[in-house]
């Protein structure tokens, strides 16, 4: 041990290299653990388990259709693939299209969205004021509406909009309820933009449609999803009379299932970064095993002094295998020290979103120390194993 | 101390009544394949050393006389032969026996002191019981012990290259010494000494040998030789002479008739 601090420098090189190594991998490993933590969440904003049938086929003869082309989608559709086809947990059909909304001098243009109630359960929609209407509602068309955070901040920059009547298109309306906010979507578009209605008062009121547009259903676990897909497209085609050489007239995804892969292609990205992070800790890896050998031609004659005088070549090996250990563990520690404080700074001056958790700052300590048993082992085993006459006479 | 393992003991042989030689060698021999040629380093050694005696090995180099020291001190192993170290076959024992040997039983003195350097006189002389699972405190008091029986009582804290080579070949003698071994081996001891320092070292020797350590004592110089009870000269791989030296020099008496200049 003595002789690390009297080699002061070379050990705090060596040292230094495998702290640079610890320090990168942890950060490495954080940048991508936050990746998959924001996908998740992601996810989890997306829906409960969520099918999603839309209208239109996803091409004909190569020409891809717009869903607003197809009108094969209906209620009694959607309720028979609830009814008939176990799986599911909840169903809303839904109808979308473009309105312009009026309150007093304020005019905003958005999206509507005709749905049932289960609806904000399937998407994970959330109240922030008022409430969400009833299955009575539904059966009666009622005119009441539902405002995400975008439409209420653009018609009621000052006021509570709930019990507020407001025009959508033609039709007056009352404002029940406000929906916290969700923010941009993965892709870009603003999640909140856009009134939510009865599909009924949506159907006869606003769009004056017999189709859906939409349904969406959310299965009883996810495991569900692939099999009620399979039997939702079977159901489909049945009740749409397609013949088997037809394709599809409508587009049944689980998007979760694609937000899964992009979480699955996310970790396997932390799991290419982490790889070559732990190249930079093979790196310091070598250094340690190229000083132990710079140290133990050194220390010829002392091996030799310490074999005449009864050490086994236990002993010696040991001995050098201790120093190797004892280095690597120390450039394990302050790695993990260095690597929280540059994760800290990359976070607070990039801005880089860097998770670290305590089993990623466990493992890279005692990685270290494996570091230090790997590569110490052939030179310890090598000093264990000079000839004392000859040890002793090198110079 | 005088443990014998019972297992590993061969018959020994009697040679003069004084019962088991602690060191008995016979028809040893070394061989090193030097590239092509074979180098016979050792070519039929036989010889017995008692309990007590102080032995001086003479001869040129090339004689094989550091080849026997090396295999007495069971560093190297003999091509063939046998050798007996208190009745104990060493060539049937392991390298852990033979390290266990070198702590216990053997002390070595070398031509270049050979003492770890950043390490103070203590730590040095403390150094073999690292080996022999010593504790602490034991380990203090002896190596201060041994280090006040070559009179360095007061250099225990000083470094190597803080003390002169006589006190430095002092220091490897008490580390020689600590766990009061069976023989002390000593390969050139006054090699790198001026004549002073040399006597004062065979001084050391004369003084232990009197309280029955066997010394044995590597030198090319006939004069540092006369202090030793007996005399084997080396040539060519066969011991040429083996005679008892009539009336050993005194360390000690010779001290007094020497100039004292001090370092």
């Amino acid at each position: 041990m003595k002789s690390l601090r009297r080699n002061l420098i070379r050990t705090v090189l060596t040292i230094l290299g495998l702290v640079v190594g610890i320090a990168a991998f942890i950060c490495v490993v954080g940048v991508g653990k936050a990746g998959s933590a924001k996908v998740e969440k992601e996810l989890q904003k997306l829906g409960d388990n969520m099918i999603w049938i839309e209208a239109g086929s996803r091409a004909t003869n190569g020409v891809r259709f717009g869903t607003r082309e197809t009108k094969s989608l209906t209620v009694e559709d959607a309720r028979a693939i609830f009814a008939q086809i176990p799986g599911l947990k909840r169903m809303s059909p839904n109808v979308d299209g473009r309105v312009q909304v009026v309150y007093g001098t304020q005019n905003w243009n958005t999206t509507y969205r005709g749905v049932a109630p289960e609806y904000f359960d399937i998407r994970r929609w959330e109240i922030q004021t008022g409430t969400i209407f009833t299955h009575d509602d539904v059966e009666r068309d009622v005119p009441v509406c539902l405002l995400g955070q975008t439409v209420a901040d653009n018609l009621f920059p000052n006021e509570d909009p709930v019990g507020k009547s407001i025009r959508v298109q033609a039709m007056p309306c009352r404002v029940i309820g406000v929906f916290q906010p969700k923010g941009a979507s993965a892709s870009g578009w603003d999640q909140d933009d856009f009134v939510a209605m009865p599909y009924t008062t949506a159907m006869k009121r606003i769009g004056g449609t017999s189709w859906l547009d939409d349904i969406f259903f959310s299965g009883t676990s996810r495991s569900a999803i692939p099999i009620a897909t399979r039997q939702a497209v079977s159901l489909l085609r049945e009740r749409h009379h397609l013949h088997p050489e037809e394709p599809d007239d409508f587009n049944i995804r689980s998007p979760e299932d694609v937000i899964r892969m992009q979480l699955q292609s996310s970790e396997i990205f932390t799991m290419l970064l982490g790889t070559i992070a732990s190249l930079a800790l093979l790196v310091g890896g070598i250094g340690i095993m190229n000083i132990m050998l710079v140290s133990v031609t050194e220390r010829t004659r002392e091996i030799g002094i310490r074999l005449a005088i009864g050490a086994t070549e236990a002993d010696i090996q040991f001995q050098f295998l201790a120093e190797a250990v004892a280095i690597s563990i120390l450039g394990g520690l302050l790695g993990v020290i260095a690597g929280m404080g540059a994760s800290s700074l990359f976070q607070s001056t990039l801005q880089w979103d860097i998770k670290l958790t305590p089993q990623l700052l466990v493992f890279s300590g005692l990685f270290a120390a494996g570091i230090g048993i790997f590569f110490g082992y052939y030179p310890s085993r090598k000093a264990s194993q000079l000839n004392p006459i000859e040890a002793l006479r090198y110079e | 101390m005088a443990t014998v393992n019972s297992v590993t003991t061969t018959n020994p042989v009697e040679t003069d009544g004084r019962g088991v030689p602690l060191v008995e060698v016979h028809d040893l021999r070394k061989t090193y394949q030097l590239g092509e040629t074979e180098v016979h380093a050792l070519r039929g050694v036989s010889v017995s050393i008692h309990a007590g005696d102080f032995v001086a090995i003479m001869g040129a180099s090339g004689s094989g006389k550091s080849t026997f020291m090396n295999i007495l001190g069971c560093l190297d192993k003999p091509t063939s032969g046998r050798y007996l170290l208190e009745g104990v076959d060493v060539s049937r024992l392991t390298k852990k026996e033979l390290a266990r040997i070198r702590n216990q039983k053997i002390g070595f003195v070398f031509q270049g002191f050979n003492l770890l350097g950043r390490t103070t006189a203590l730590e040095n002389t403390e150094l073999p019981m690292l080996y022999s699972k010593t504790n602490k405190n034991d380990r203090d008091r002896r190596a201060r012990e041994a280090l006040a029986q070559v009179g360095l009582a007061d250099r225990a804290d000083h470094f190597p290259s803080q003390l002169s080579g006589g006190q430095q070949q002092r220091v490897a003698i008490a580390r020689a010494l600590v766990n009061q071994p069976r023989i002390l081996l000593a390969d050139e001891p006054t090699g790198n000494l001026d004549s002073r320092t040399s006597v004062e070292v065979m001084e050391i020797f004369q003084r232990l040998n009197l309280t029955g350590l066997t010394i044995i004592l590597v030198t090319h110089e006939p004069d540092i030789a006369q202090f030793a009870k007996r005399e084997i000269v080396f040539r060519d791989g066969q011991i040429r002479r083996d005679d008892v030296v009539k009336v050993p020099h005194m360390a000690s008496e010779v001290l007094k008739t020497m100039p004292t200049i001090r370092d």
